[in-house]
C-alpha cells in the first residue's frame, strides 16, 4: 500500500490533469464572457489531431503544436460566429462542432495516413529534465495567467462584465461582441493545447476519439471549480488524480477502493455541484444571453 | 417572413434548405479531399435505396434515430435541451438486454414486453433525474444530462467487467450475454436485418404526436415550453410538467436502446453507439414535431445506411456522414437564427414570445444554475 502513492502516481496525476487544466481554462474564459461552450470536446480533438498532422508535415513537434492550436482556434471561431454573430443557439452550435470534429478527424486520418483508426507515430515534444513535459509546466503557468487576466486587467474585467450583464456592459461602451469573440477563440486555442498534449506530448500519435470525453470533464471542472481559475485547476487536478489512481490500481492487485467509483467521481461531484445544494459560486449571470434584443 | 408555430410548410422548407446547404458544404469537403462528390452521393443513395436490402438497412438505422429524435423533441417542447439521449438510450438497451438474456422460462408474449418495459423504465429514470433536478433546484439540464451520459457509460462498463457474478454479462465480448429467442424483437422482412423496432418507432411517433397536440398534458407541456410565466399564471405546475416530460423522453430513448439490443444486435455492447447525438440533429431537423422527426429520422437513416457503399464504391470514407450531420445542425441553427434577425421579420416590435421557434426559444437557455443559489461570498 505504501508503495502505491509514489512519484509515479504524482506524475501520472499531472499527466492526466494537464489536458483538463488547459481545456478548463478555455472553457472558463468562454463561460465568463457569457458563451456556453460544450464544444470543448471537439476543440480538444481538433487540437490533438492537427498537432499530429502538423508534426507529420513539418517534422517538428513545436510547429505541430502551433498547427494544432491554430486549428482548434478555427473551431473556436466557428463557435463564436454561430453564437455571437448569428445569435444561434450556443448548445446546438457546440453539439455540431463536436460531431464535425469527430467526423472530420476520422475522415482526415484516412486521407493523410491511408488507414482508419489512428495515425503514424510522430516525434514527441521534449521533456524537461527527462521527466516533466513542458506543457505540464505550462498548465501550472496558465492558471495564474488566466486569473490575472480576468481579475487584474481591464480587458479581462470587460470580458467578465460581458458575461455577467451584456446589456449593461454594452451601455457603458464595452464591446461585448469583441470580448466574447476573443474569449471563445482563446478557449479554442487553450482546449487545442490540451488536446495537443494528449497526442504529441503524452503519446506520439492520434487515435480515433482519443479525447474520450475529457472536454466534458473539463467543463465539469469549470462548474465544480465555481467558474474560478484556481478552483477549476484544483478540480482538474482532483479529476486527474482520480484517473491516475484508477490506472495505477489496474496494475496493482488488491487495491482496496473501487476504482470504478473513482472514474465516476467527476460526474457525480459535478451533479451535486450544479444543484447548488453545496455552497458554490453561481454561473455568470449573462451566460447564454445576448447583448441587445433586436 | 415570420415562421409561426404551426406553419408546418415553412418549417419543413427551412429544414430542407438546411439539409441541402449541408450536403453542398459536404460536397466541398469531399472535393477538397480529391474525390467526386456527385459520385459519392450517388453511390450513397444507391447503397441506401437501390436495393431491397439497402432500403431495409435504411429503416434499421432510422428506427433508433426516430425514437431518439422523439426523445429530443418531447423535451424541447417542454423547454428542456436533452443532451442525455445517449445515456438514456444505452441504459435502456443494457437493461433490456439483461432482462432478455435472463432465463426465467417465460413465453415470448411475456418475456419480450417485459424486456421492452424494463428498457423504458430504465431510460425513464435516466430522464427523470435531470428533469427532477431542474424542477427542484434549477440545475441546468445540459450539464446534468452530460454527466448522466458518462455515469451511464461507467455504470455499464462496471457491470459488464465486474458483476459477472450477479448479471448475465460476458466480459470477454465487452457486452451482455446473448438475448434469448423469447425476448428478441422479430425480423419483419425476410433475409434482412429489419426488425420490429421500426414499428415501435412509428407507433411511438404517432402516440407522441397525439399526446402533444390532442391531450391536456400535451397542452401543458407546450405551454411550459413556450412561456414559463404564462404556464405558472395559468396554474400549470411547471416542475411537475418538465419532470414528466423528461421521464417520457428518457423512456422513449430507452425504447431506442431496446430496439438495438433486442432487435438488431441481440446483446448490448459497452461501446456507446453515438446515436444519441445524431438524434439531436434528427430532432432539430424535424423541428421537434413527431411527424417531422419521422422524416428526418429516415433521412439520417439513409445517410448511415448508404455510407458503407459510398466508401466502397466512391472511396470517400464513411465518417463524412458525421461531418454532414454536424453541418446540418449548424445550418438549422443558422436558419433559425436568421429568422430572428429584424430584416427577416415583418413585425418590428415586440418580438412574439416564441420568437418563431417551435417549443421554447432555445437560443436563450437562461441561467446555468438555480436562482436559489446563494450569491458569492
Amino acid at each position: 500500500m505504501s508503495d502505491f502513492f509514489t512519484v509515479a502516481l504524482l506524475t501520472a496525476t499531472l499527466r492526466m490533469a494537464t489536458p483538463l487544466v488547459f481545456a478548463a481554462m478555455g472553457g472558463l474564459l468562454s463561460e465568463r464572457s457569457g458563451v456556453i461552450n460544450i464544444a470543448l470536446e471537439g476543440m480538444m480533438l481538433t487540437g490533438a489531431f492537427f498537432a499530429v498532422a502538423g508534426t507529420h508535415w513539418t517534422g517538428t513537434p513545436w510547429l505541430g503544436l502551433v498547427v494544432g492550436v491554430a486549428a482548434a482556434s478555427v473551431a473556436g471561431c466557428i463557435h463564436a460566429f454561430w453564437c455571437i454573430t448569428l445569435r444561434g443557439n450556443q448548445i446546438v452550435a457546440g453539439t455540431a462542432i463536436n460531431l464535425i470534429a469527430a467526423g472530420l478527424t476520422a475522415f482526415l486520418i484516412q486521407i493523410i495516413w491511408g488507414r482508419a483508426g489512428g495515425s503514424d507515430s510522430v516525434s514527441k515534444m521534449p521533456d524537461l529534465f527527462g521527466r516533466v513535459n513542458i506543457l505540464i509546466v505550462g498548465a501550472f503557468v496558465i492558471t495564474p495567467l488566466v486569473h490575472f487576466y480576468l481579475f487584474r486587467t481591464k480587458q479581462g474585467l470587460h470580458t467578465m462584465a460581458s458575461g455577467e450583464s451584456p446589456q449593461a456592459a454594452e451601455s457603458v461602451g464595452i464591446n461585448v461582441t469583441r470580448n466574447r469573440y476573443l474569449a471563445v477563440v482563446a478557449s479554442g486555442a487553450l482546449a487545442g493545447c490540451g488536446g495537443a498534449f494528449l497526442s504529441i506530448a503524452n503519446l506520439s500519435y492520434f487515435t480515433l476519439d482519443m479525447t474520450a470525453g475529457r472536454g466534458f470533464i473539463a467543463l465539469a471542472a469549470v462548474i465544480f471549480g465555481g467558474w474560478n481559475p484556481f478552483g477549476a485547476a484544483a478540480a482538474s487536478l482532483l479529476f486527474g488524480a482520480a484517473q491516475a489512481v484508477q490506472i495505477q490500481a489496474q496494475a496493482t492487485s488488491g487495491f482496496p477502493i473501487s476504482t470504478d467509483l473513482l472514474v465516476a467521481l467527476p460526474y457525480l461531484l459535478t451533479l451535486i455541484a450544479v444543484t447548488g445544494l453545496v455552497r458554490n459560486s453561481p454561473a455568470p449571470a449573462g451566460l447564454g444571453k445576448h447583448a441587445s434584443a433586436h | 417572413m415570420t415562421i409561426r408555430p404551426g406553419s408546418a410548410i415553412v418549417n419543413a422548407a427551412g429544414s430542407v434548405v438546411a439539409v441541402l446547404v449541408a450536403l453542398l458544404l459536404g460536397a466541398v469537403v469531399i472535393m477538397v479531399s480529391g474525390h467526386d462528390p456527385w459520385d459519392a452521393y450517388r453511390s450513397l443513395a444507391e447503397g441506401a435505396l437501390g436495393s431491397r436490402r439497402g432500403r431495409a438497412e435504411s429503416l434499421v438505422y432510422a428506427a433508433p434515430l426516430i425514437l431518439g429524435g422523439l426523445a429530443f423533441a418531447i423535451a424541447a417542447r417542454a423547454g428542456m435541451f436533452n443532451i442525455g439521449i445517449e445515456g438514456q438510450l444505452v441504459i435502456g438497451g443494457f437493461v433490456a438486454a439483461l432482462v432478455g438474456a435472463t432465463d426465467w422460462n417465460l413465453p415470448t408474449a411475456v418475456h419480450l414486453p417485459l424486456a421492452v418495459l424494463a428498457a423504458a423504465i430504465a431510460g425513464g429514470i435516466w430522464g427523470f433525474i435531470p428533469g427532477a433536478m431542474k424542477a427542484a433546484t434549477g440545475a441546468h439540464e445540459v450539464i446534468t444530462t452530460i454527466m448522466l451520459n458518462y455515469l451511464a457509460f461507467r455504470l455499464i462498463t462496471y457491470s459488464i467487467q465486474k458483476r459477472e457474478d450477479w448479471l448475465p454479462v460476458d466480459p470477454a465480448v465487452q457486452g451482455t450475454e446473448r438475448v434469448l429467442d423469447t425476448a428478441r424483437l422479430p425480423v419483419i422482412l425476410d433475409l434482412t436485418r429489419l426488425h420490429a423496432g421500426v414499428v415501435i418507432a412509428l407507433v411511438a411517433a404517432v402516440v407522441i404526436w397525439f399526446v402533444l397536440f390532442h391531450t391536456t398534458f400535451g397542452y401543458k407541456v407546450r405551454t411550459v415550453g413556450l412561456s414559463h410565466g404564462a404556464a405558472r399564471y395559468g396554474g400549470i405546475r411547471w416542475g411537475l410538467t418538465i419532470a414528466i416530460s423528461m421521464t417520457l423522453a428518457g423512456a422513449i430513448a430507452g425504447l431506442a436502446g431496446a430496439g438495438e439490443s433486442l432487435g438488431l444486435h441481440g446483446r448490448h455492447s459497452a461501446t456507446p453507439p453515438g446515436l444519441g447525438f445524431t438524434a439531436i440533429a434528427v430532432g432539430l431537423v424535424g423541428r421537434n414535431h413527431p411527424i417531422g422527426v419521422i422524416f428526418s429520422g429516415l433521412l439520417f437513416g439513409i445517410l448511415s445506411a448508404g455510407a458503407p457503399t459510398m466508401q466502397a464504391n466512391a472511396g470517400v470514407s464513411k465518417e463524412i456522414v458525421l461531418v454532414l450531420q454536424g453541418l446540418v445542425i449548424l445550418a438549422v441553427a443558422a436558419f433559425e437564427a436568421m429568422n430572428r434577425l429584424p430584416a427577416f421579420r415583418k413585425v418590428a416590435l415586440p418580438p412574439p414570445p416564441s420568437r418563431g421557434n417551435p417549443g421554447r426559444d432555445l437560443s436563450e437557455p437562461g441561467e446555468l444554475i438555480s436562482r436559489r443559489t446563494p450569491p458569492v461570498g
